[in-house]
């Protein structure tokens, strides 16, 4: 790797390292707006104004606000995500166990849904212009057209109501078996695997596409390489940098979809606990969930960014 | 995609394809609807009209009746109101505010465009549906805070956009040549770089109201959107979902209402003739 290459991926580094303050700042600035006051809310309405006055001093509510933002990037740091409000635990503790099943949740889904959305794209687009790439196409606009809700419950109807696969909205805690376990996460999974998949087959038939539209291929094609050959020798590689973008892009939906989905399927992951959060306005909850989403959402089209410079040679 | 098997006509001097006239019908017939809603509901949208809950399609009450027995025909009726026109009092500000930021930092270029861009670039990186319940927890959800909030998510991408087209035009000839009489910003924007975008922002505008309709639909679903008992689409799909189940009409009625704008204004948009889609026109 040259030079070149390296101070390109260093300086989008930096900037994904601005926008993340900027992001954190927003979050936080967002949150802190919330009406009512937090001691008074804390103490109840039984509340003598002193204590509540002594809680807001003891809080460092009576602050301004860039010094408490700078008080809880500190913390963060240090790895101090505060305390919950609703139920006084901390807030580490209460995201601890939920962002696993998250990125179980997460995980499962990459796997089925990478497979998949490469091959119906990269076939698609081999096959351009067939009945096979038009039902591809047209069956992906559709999915990506419609809220991530409405793919769920086309699913359970599918799957639950009509073929009575699956049982309609399990709400689950305990696993016991191998079959319980695939039962508990088949719904989410495959409501997730359908709008992950949407977008990623869209831009992996685009890619390839564009690159079967490049001289070179036609060179080879005028050479008299079979198809297959043409496509897997001389368009894939070059294909590869964008495809690998775009699924960096379309694994950054996941972040929108299960809000949706854990919430529909009852699923007790962290986009379920932040949606509670909200609902109770538990302020410290909200705050460091949202921070790894957002740090997450960061992370997944940094590596996409990063990826299409590397993948570039007229960029090195 | 289908365009060699579908019919070309021609209307205004443009050829339009039965796809893109079918999706423009179907858009029209919600518009009509939301604006007259309240005066086609064939029952008052809070009055309990079955005996059973989650009753089938029939006679009298076409989309059957939702989990209190209301009429389900007009609450999706009435609920296009609130879908359609939130979400297009949302995309209009947003692709203003947005268009003719990024104008503005076009022409001007320098630290404006850098910190403008910075800026909203970072917004742009926190994801729509986590932005819309952070901003919904703090500032509630009623109807202008929805609203606001829908068009600030949404100014980024048009500001993104438009600054972009806008970069491209500025390089032009007769912007140097407007620059030399001494014209004033209001009128570089207004007139000489306006008309040379505004057919790819309008398209533009169709795919961002498109997105705002489904994070509106998202919000209400997650129950942080419009509250009872006001009901949007999404919050219709919501109180309904008890009769997943069963496949009652009342939850999936409501979800191919989505669907339906939604899709058509993507289909227009796709269906449009060359001449307006064509960002380089």
């Amino acid at each position: 790797m040259t030079s070149g290459v390296l101070n390109l991926v260093l300086k989008r580094l930096a900037i994904a390292a601005v926008t993340l303050l900027i992001v954190l700042f927003a979050v936080f600035f967002a949150t802190s707006m919330l009406p009512g006051d937090t001691a008074s809310i804390l103490l109840g309405q039984a509340a003598t104004p002193e204590a509540v006055a002594g809680l807001r001093e003891a809080m460092h509510l009576n602050d301004p606000a860039i010094l408490r933002f700078l008080r809880w990037l500190l913390g963060l740091l240090h790895g101090d995500l505060g305390t919950s409000y609703a139920n006084d635990m901390p807030v580490a503790a209460l995201i601890g166990g939920r962002f696993v099943n998250t990125m179980k949740l997460a995980g499962i889904t990459t796997l089925l849904s990478v497979p998949l959305a490469l091959t119906l794209g990269i076939t698609a687009a081999m096959l351009r212009g067939s009945p096979y790439d038009r039902t591809v196409t047209i069956l992906s606009i559709g999915i990506i057209s419609v809220p991530e809700f409405m793919v769920a419950t086309l699913a359970v109807l599918l799957f639950a109501v009509y073929l009575k696969w699956l049982p309609a909205l399990s709400s689950v805690n305990e696993a016991h078996s191998l079959t319980d376990l695939v039962r508990i996460y088949a719904m989410p999974v495959i409501t997730l695997t359908f709008v992950i998949s949407a977008q990623m087959i869209r831009m992996t038939r685009a890619a390839v596409i564009e690159t079967l539209s490049t001289p070179y291929v036609e060179m080879a094609l005028l050479k008299g390489a079979s198809r297959g050959r043409m496509v897997l020798r001389h368009a894939l590689p070059n294909a590869l940098g964008p495809i690998v973008n775009a699924v960096a892009l379309s694994l950054s939906y996941l972040v929108g979809g299960v809000i949706i989905v854990e919430t529909i399927f009852n699923y007790p992951g962290i986009a379920k606990l932040m949606v509670d959060a909200v609902a109770t306005r538990d302020l410290p909850l909200i705050q460091s969930c949202a921070m790894i989403f957002c740090l997450g959402y960061l992370a997944l089209i940094t590596t996409a960014d990063i990826i299409a410079v590397i993948s570039n040679p007229r960029l090195r | 995609m289908a365009r060699a098997a579908v019919s070309r006509r021609s209307f205004l001097g443009h050829s339009y394809n039965l796809v893109g006239v079918v999706a423009a019908l179907v858009i029209l017939a919600w518009t009509l609807v939301a604006i007259f809603a309240p005066y086609i509901l064939p029952h008052p949208i809070g009055e309990i009209v079955d005996d059973d809950y989650f009753g089938p399609m029939r006679q009298g009450l076409w989309f059957g009746s939702d989990y209190l027995g209301r009429d389900m025909l007009s609450r999706v009726l009435m609920g296009a109101r609130y879908t359609v026109g939130i979400s297009l009092a949302a995309v209009c500000i947003a692709c203003f505010s947005g268009v003719v930021l990024g104008m503005i930092a076009a022409v001007t270029g320098g630290w404006l465009d850098s910190c403008l861009s910075r800026f909203l670039d970072a917004m742009n990186s926190i994801p729509s549906k986590l932005f819309g319940l952070v901003v919904v927890a703090a500032v509630g959800s009623s109807i202008p805070a929805l609203i606001l909030t829908l068009a600030v998510i949404y100014i980024p991408g048009a500001y993104r956009f438009a600054r972009a087209l806008a970069v491209n035009i500025n390089t032009m000839d007769f912007m140097t040549v407007a620059r030399v009489r001494g014209e004033s910003i209001g009128y570089l924007i207004g007139s000489e770089i306006l008309p040379n975008i505004i057919r790819p922002v309008l398209a533009d505008f169709g795919l961002r109201f498109v997105f705002i309709v489904l994070l509106l639909s998202g919000l209400s679903f997650l129950g942080l959107g419009l509250q009872p008992p006001l009901a949007d689409w999404g919050a219709l799909v919501r109180e309904n979902i008890g009769g997943l189940p069963f496949a009652a009409p009342a939850v999936i009625v409501p979800s191919l209402a989505i669907a339906s704008l939604t899709i058509s204004v993507n289909l227009l948009i796709d269906n449009l003739p060359q001449k307006i889609r064509d960002r380089n026109a």
